[in-house]
């Protein structure tokens, strides 16, 4: 009786959103202040059905329920308890409901950390909230019920958790990715409530800024987990394949970028609002696009799930109904918004202008790229695919004119600058850079690679770029003590996280440059040569897991005469599934992976094995980190909690002006 | 013309500039990197373009693995069970590489012989590339297929 409890709650939870969406709406739209003050308990109260619908299911996988379909199918009486626990969103059914808890999470987040917002503002925000979490608890009710009884034949055992999740990255990237995903429909419901309520102004910009930028830190995470776990444990040592559902997540965090700077304009300048509106909604909408492109099956993908094509329909339906009616509210509204000021050609206004241009345009590349197959099948052109070597030829470059351009932003004031002088230090930074990025790859192994140089000498400019930034801030303030308490939060997330691009930037033109790599066929005794290493194959060994059976190897590797390290890369079998899985050994380090993993048994006792060293590879998510902690850091600026204070003062005539 | 109107003309003029070397870009890029689909009825009919880079989907045929005792070249038929083509690889198989599963090959066909330089299996048993489930329908294999399964 326990699923059905859980089921119930699910309903329960589709019914309060059914609520949430129209009464507070409506209570807007007749004055009804009682009708208004629903909008807050109703998003507890469905985040709170939501959080036990889930905990039920998760209680499914604990005691082993194998009556509930879901269970039966992603789960096995000897997978670990941890694994149980997080193969609740290991699946399709399960990954939704996680979705909607989600969305109702940040529900509840808006409904606690929105006083500082007027009552009317927080209500049409958590209305539009509960629009979308009717759309997709419908999705799981009609389409993807987790809940769904095997009776009354219920299996003894279930079919076990797929075992690529059968990791602890899965535990952690999906939550992270959804969180992003979803936080961005915080930002889309900031804007469809301004639009709603006319008032597509600089205050709305306050608002909406931090619950953006956390969403986007959030998308940063989740990528940068979904990238590093890809790379150890989908086996080769990639850790980015262009694959549809990576760039599913890529289109709207190339968005979202664009629209957390997009913001900061509107909200200093008053200015670019349209275009913010236009990025909130495109920012939601292309999530729920990657949304629909992992669970339809329409691509093919590493992610791809069998399915069947009524929920791709599904979620396409909903795609047109968010899409189509927002841009409809849109086209009524924000006519009538005009942008009052101006600013000169060199202003931080035009950098950012620049910095949106560019990022839309990757965005649109990209999008371009994982559509195209679709668009061609669809106009009866046949099958065809896009592979990396296109992403790379439009990504790469478009990247690094973005990135080249990033330091000038920061550097530059608002309106318009009349002289240049802050920009000249910037040269000695440039000499600096090429000098010494044009050094650099003499220094790693392989062949001096001019793409490698590039690399280095952007990554450098940009973290000199900023260290000038915060030297001129530190000079304005007189000291850094006084910077420090002065400048605010905001600036120190900006400086993190660019630095963090700088870092990743530079990760990326490592890995892609002086990767030596070698697949090579060895057997028991035999020895290979791998950069400044020598590589022992020492012995095979067989291994029972708990639900697993292993063919262990051990190798040694040797530098020179002394012995570094032995590592034991694995082949794995999963009893239930029979499914056969690379567990690559990796000795991580601050300059170069060392990567050793097990191909298939070749006869002989012979196994094919890769071997690789990867320089720097993990500064692509160590600055990916640093990335998404400068958000988490923009966010505790102080002004965001000074909102409430603001409000009760008299709109400032500056304010007044922009208000429409 | 008011400033203003001409500053937003300029933005506008700006951003269509950019959009469009951006999408001539990836036009060009597009026109480059397209990977075309065949099936193995295809390759063996010679309706596939030779020494061209293109994919191909089909099953792995049950009995074909053959490799050289001394290196890591394997060679497989890859079949949509009215004919196949031969496939030869160097480098290390992906995981849920099979005989009898479905596979899709990149690479280019040279001397009737196909030269993959990529191998794609997927993760999922249940998953069927719809490139493969394209061959088996245009062979008349498909309902065959989900029969036996």
């Amino acid at each position: 009786m326990f699923a059905e409890f859980g089921h119930f709650a699910l309903v329960t939870a589709f019914a309060i959103a059914i609520c949430q969406g129209m009464i507070p709406l409506y209570g807007y739209a007749t004055q009804q202040d009682t009708l208004i003050a629903t909008a807050k308990p109703l998003a507890l109260l469905q985040g709170f059905a939501l959080a036990v619908s889930f905990a039920v299911l998760t209680h499914g996988f604990l005691v082993h329920d194998f009556s509930i379909h879901y269970v039966a199918n992603n789960s096995n009486l000897y997978l670990p308890w941890y694994f149980r626990m997080s193969a609740v969103w290991g699946a399709h059914e399960g990954s939704l409901l996680l979705w909607a808890l989600i969305l109702a999470g940040w529900g509840v987040a808006v409904s606690l950390f929105s006083r500082g917002i007027p009552e009317h503002m927080a209500a049409i925000v958590l209305s539009v909230m509960g629009m979308i979490g009717i759309g997709f608890i419908a999705f799981m009710l009609f389409t993807s019920n987790p809940f769904e009884r095997l009776l009354p034949f219920a299996p003894a055992n279930g079919k076990d958790l797929n075992p690529l999740l059968q990791d602890p990255g899965l535990i952690f990237h999906p939550p992270m990715l959804y969180m992003g995903y979803v936080g961005l429909s915080v930002a889309y419901a900031f804007a469809m409530a301004a639009l709603i309520a006319g008032r597509l102004d600089a205050t709305w910009a306050r608002w909406s800024r931090p619950w953006t930028t956390i969403a986007w830190s959030f998308l940063t995470f989740g990528i940068a987990l979904g990238s590093w776990w890809a790379y150890y444990e989908l086996g080769w040592g990639g850790w980015w394949f262009w694959d549809p559902v990576e760039n599913a997540s890529l289109i709207p965090w190339l968005v979202a970028t664009a629209l957390m700077h997009s913001l900061a304009v509107t909200e200093k300048r008053g200015l670019f609002r349209s275009w913010t509106v236009l990025l909130a909604i495109a920012a939601f909408s292309l999530s729920l696009l990657g949304t629909f492109l992992v669970r339809s099956g329409v691509l093919t993908s590493v992610h791809a799930f069998a399915n069947d094509p009524e929920r791709g329909v599904f979620i396409l339906g909903f795609l047109i109904v968010v899409i189509g009616g927002s841009l409809t509210l849109y086209a009524i509204r924000a006519a009538a918004v005009s942008e009052p000021g101006r600013f000169g050609w060199l202003s931080r206004e035009s950098w950012l202008l620049f910095n949106n241009l560019m990022l839309t345009v990757l965005a649109v590349s990209v999008l371009l790229g994982t559509l195209y197959p679709l668009l061609v099948d669809a106009v009866g052109g046949g099958k065809v695919s896009v592979g990396p070597p296109f992403f790379n030829a439009v990504f790469v470059p478009l990247t690094a004119i973005l990135v080249s351009f990033m330091v000038f932003g920061p550097l530059t004031s608002w309106q318009h600058m009349k002289d240049t002088r802050q920009y000249r230090p910037l040269i000695v930074a440039a000499i600096v850079s090429i000098l010494v990025g044009a050094l650099w790859p003499t220094q790693m192994l392989g062949d001096y690679s001019i793409a490698s140089a590039l690399g280095t000498v952007l990554a450098l400019w940009l973290v000199l770029g900023t260290l000038l930034d915060i030297w001129q801030r530190r000079l304005e303030y007189g000291s850094a003590w006084v910077m420090a308490r002065k400048v605010g939060a905001g600036f120190f997330g900006m400086w993190v996280a660019h630095i963090g691009v700088a870092v990743t930037v530079f990760g990326v033109a490592m890995v892609e440059n002086h990767t030596e790599h070698r697949d090579v066929r060895m057997g028991p005794g035999d020895v290979q040569a791998l950069g400044p290493y020598e590589v022992r194959f020492i012995q095979m060994e067989s291994l029972q897991g708990p639900n697993y059976s292993s063919e262990m190897g051990t190798f040694e590797v040797w530098e020179g005469s002394r012995l570094y390290q032995a590592v034991t890369p694995e082949k794995r079998v999963y009893s239930a599934s029979q499914m056969t899985m690379t567990e690559a050994a990796i000795d991580p380090g601050f300059t170069r992976d060392l990567y050793i993993a097990l191909g298939e048994p070749l006869g002989d006792g012979d196994w094919a094995v890769r071997l690789s060293i990867k320089p720097f590879v993990d500064w692509i998510w160590g600055g990916s980190f640093l990335m998404g902690f400068g958000g988490i850091i923009a966010i505790l600026d102080r002004r965001y909690r000074r909102a409430r204070a603001r409000q009760q003062q008299p709109v400032t005539p500056a304010e007044q002006a922009t208000v429409v | 013309m008011n400033p203003k109107r001409k500053q937003r003309l300029l933005i506008i003029l700006g951003m269509v500039f950019g959009l469009g070397i951006a999408v001539g870009l990836v036009m060009y890029a597009l026109s480059q990197n397209i990977n075309l689909f065949f099936t193995p009825t295809q390759i063996a009919t010679g309706t596939a373009p030779n020494d061209q880079f293109i994919r191909v989907g089909g099953m792995v045929r049950e009995g074909s693995v053959s490799r050289d005792p001394t290196s890591l070249k394997v060679a497989f038929d890859v079949t949509d069970f009215d004919h196949n083509v031969r496939v030869t690889y160097t480098g290390i198989l992906p995981d849920l590489f099979r005989e009898g599963q479905g596979v899709v090959v990149q690479g280019r066909v040279h001397d009737g012989l196909f030269a993959a330089t990529e191998v794609l299996a997927k993760h999922d048993e249940n998953y069927m590339p719809p490139e493969v489930t394209e061959a088996l329908r245009q062979s008349g294999q498909l309902d065959k297929m989900m029969g036996k399964n």
